[in-house]
């Protein structure tokens, strides 16, 4: 029964997206399966909050180890909604002079919007920032020319980010220009060898080819297992019976 | 419904164009002396010409399609100094009712330069009419010029744009099916190795040989996602090795809904190996819905506790790299698999296996070793079968349209019907 009920809101569920999909007249029943969901995930917000106080409570309880950081995740956890749902610092929205809390939780006056411009979005873009580096130190273990394939993944890879500048050009017009003179070919015509045409190639041609075979690949995997989800062959992410 | 519509329809047509007929000569005179008096005052913009509407297609009855020529004051490029004469168009409305008739309301507006517009907000059946006026600036407005006759948005019951689809659909679905229903009766099926899925146990027992946990992160997106449905389905197979091998599991989420499944999920993998008792609910924990304080969050469990496998598998961004990056300096064996392709390079370039699109959703079958699990991918290739056929078919097509001559219209129609229909975002591609 546990698994039964969830196997047989799901297999329904996606058949209503899938019809929605084909016929006109059932499009608003999948807007309104996903509505279904919206209010779901909104009241499972209740359930990781409960879960983080927990977790960290646990931890500062016990004293183990980073129980510093716990104490404050629940500190800014709490203060962030105690802002939040207070409305501090809003002010009354223009049509509801009269109601205090009537205002945007987000203005540019609220604490709430405070914490977000000036805590979370600089520590967000600080995380962020950090995908520099963490590039640059990928790309220095994938570019190793170990092998033949790696030397190929190399050489493609300097084509590319050296065509993406202006330098590419500016290096690679010469040598085409002096190509062009000592082959006797038509001015222009060994243009497609400057590093900017190349780069262009390299991408539009064999990443793009690549990278739709790969999404045919996606389209067909999420397609069967999709329908396994939805007819119960494939039924682990369910749980249990007992 | 629909009957009564039919039949009020074509009366009110007569009706409503045979009072259009009347005032015609009058209305054309005034308008021509409109124009003049446009020409020599040069206030009021001309109006557009051709008014028609028309419903639109592969609709739910709610939309209707209003089309017009431009008017003449309209045009592409403005001389230097001087300002437009047409800067928008205004589309009115009204309904007709069989007893009475509303009054023309602006439904919409078309900048300069556009002949077409979509009134998205029509009653299924309801009979409107429709006008289009030039506008300048508020006070300089063209004459409204009406379509010759009312229009009903009809509900289609079928969508044509997306028959190439189901097509695909039905073909690929019912070869997952006869494949699977095939394994059931005892077919062979042989599936290739997939390196990635072959390391997990590995990764599992070198955990388990090192005592450090294993990490497992099902990506940043909701249980809506087939990704993050697909991710939990490998969990469970990791999670069955964890508990047979004794090993620690720890699954940090991003969202609520994804926390319960993957707790559903790993105590029936624990219970399943006959180890309820090493199950706890603590090691699945929900650490906030934020992209990158999530990533904090992840990044500083694995600096801290130094898991010695981590796996990726579901629906991941910008992320990614950071994750595998760190895992990679704590020398975790880190095994991937996404169908996020911008985000694939990363993962190959910092992980020591990568389940590459198709490969991450056939994980749960190729892990469970199941026969008609199996059938499911049989059932795949048959997809990519058809796909690589239909490539095939349209690359020759696309060749010998380009090297027959420039008029070989059937060439072309079967390429762009291909492209289009068949290959392109109505068919194989949606």
């Amino acid at each position: 029964m546990k698994r039964t009920v969830p196997l047989v809101i799901a297999a329904f569920t996606g058949f209503v997206l899938i019809v929605s999909y084909f016929i006109p007249y059932a499009q608003s029943w999948g807007e309104e399966a996903m509505i279904w969901f919206d209010i779901l995930a909104a009241v499972a917000f209740v359930l990781g909050g409960g879960n983080l106080l927990k977790t960290h409570l646990q931890k500062i309880s016990n004293r183990r180890a980073g129980w510093g950081f716990s104490l404050i995740t629940i500190s800014a956890f709490l203060i962030t909604l105690g802002i939040g749902l207070a409305k501090m610092g809003v002010h009354p929205a223009e049509k509801f002079p009269e109601f205090a809390w009537s205002g945007d939780y987000l203005s540019q006056s609220s604490g709430f919007g405070w914490i977000y411009d000036f805590v979370y979005l600089p520590l967000a873009a600080t995380m962020f920032s950090l995908l520099a580096f963490f590039i640059a130190s990928a790309a220095f273990r994938a570019f190793r020319a170990k092998n033949t394939e790696a030397m190929i993944l190399l050489g493609t890879a300097f084509i590319v980010l050296f065509g993406r500048t202006h330098a590419g050009i500016y290096v690679s017009q010469p040598v085409v220009d002096w190509l062009t003179a000592i082959s006797g070919a038509e001015a222009g015509s060994l243009a497609g060898l400057r590093l900017d045409r190349i780069t262009s190639t390299i991408t539009s041609v064999f990443i793009l080819a690549g990278n739709r075979a790969i999404t045919i690949g996606i389209a067909l995997g999420i397609v069967s297992l999709s329908l396994k989800v939805l007819l119960g062959v494939d039924r682990s992410y369910l749980g249990s019976e007992e | 419904m629909t009957d009564r519509v039919s039949w009020n329809l074509p009366v009110l047509a007569i009706v409503i164009a045979l009072a259009g007929l009347v005032p015609q000569p009058a209305r054309a005179e005034s308008q021509a002396e409109s124009e003049s008096a446009n020409t020599e005052s040069n206030d009021s913009p001309r109006p557009p010409m051709g008014v028609t509407a028309i419903d639109r297609p592969d609709d739910a009855g709610d939309g209707i399609i209003v089309k017009w020529t431009l008017s003449s004051d309209d045009f592409k490029n403005v001389p230097e100094g001087k300002t437009r004469k047409v800067v928008r168009y205004e589309i009115l409305r009204k309904t007709i009712h069989s007893d009475k008739e509303d009054e023309f309301t602006l439904v919409g507006e078309a900048t300069f330069q556009k002949t077409s517009f979509v009134d998205a907000d029509c009653e299924r059946n309801a009979i409107y009419l429709y006008q289009v006026v030039a506008v300048e600036h508020v006070d300089s407005k063209s004459e409204a010029v009406q379509a010759a006759v009312p229009i009903t948005a009809i509900l289609q019951y079928w969508d044509t744009r997306r028959t190439w689809f189901l097509v695909m659909l039905v073909l690929v679905c019912g070869s997952v099916i006869l494949f699977i229903q095939l394994a059931r009766g005892g077919m062979e099926l042989k599936v290739r190795k997939i390196a990635g899925l072959e390391a997990v146990e590995e990764a599992v027992g070198r955990a388990t040989e090192m005592g450090r946990s294993c990490l497992f992160i099902p990506g940043i997106l909701d249980i809506n996602d087939m990704q993050t449905v697909a991710g939990i389905t490998v969990l469970s197979r990791v999670a069955a090795l964890a508990a047979e091998y004794d090993a620690m599991l720890e699954v940090p989420t991003s969202r609520s809904l994804v926390m319960t499944t993957a707790r559903e999920t790993v105590q029936a993998a624990f219970l399943g190996a006959g180890r309820p008792d090493a199950y706890n609910e603590d090691n699945i924990y929900y650490l906030t819905d934020e992209q990158f304080g999530y990533v904090a969050g992840v990044t500083g469990t694995m600096v801290r506790d130094k898991p010695a496998a981590c796996f990726y598998m579901g629906a991941f961004f910008a992320e990614s790299l950071i994750l595998a990056e760190t895992g990679n300096s704590i020398g975790a064996i880190q095994i991937a698999g996404t169908a996020m392709p911008s985000q694939l390079p990363f993962f190959v370039a910092a992980c020591d296996y990568t389940l590459i699109g198709e490969e991450f959703f056939a994980a749960s079958a190729y892990l469970s070793g199941e026969k008609h699990q199996l059938g499911s991918l049989k059932g795949q290739d048959v997809g990519k079968l058809i796909g690589g056929l239909l490539i095939v078919v349209g690359c020759l097509a696309a060749t010998f349209a380009s090297l027959a001559n420039v008029d070989d219209t059937l060439m072309h129609s079967v390429v762009s019907f291909l492209t289009d229909n068949v290959l392109g975002n109505k068919g194989f591609l949606p």
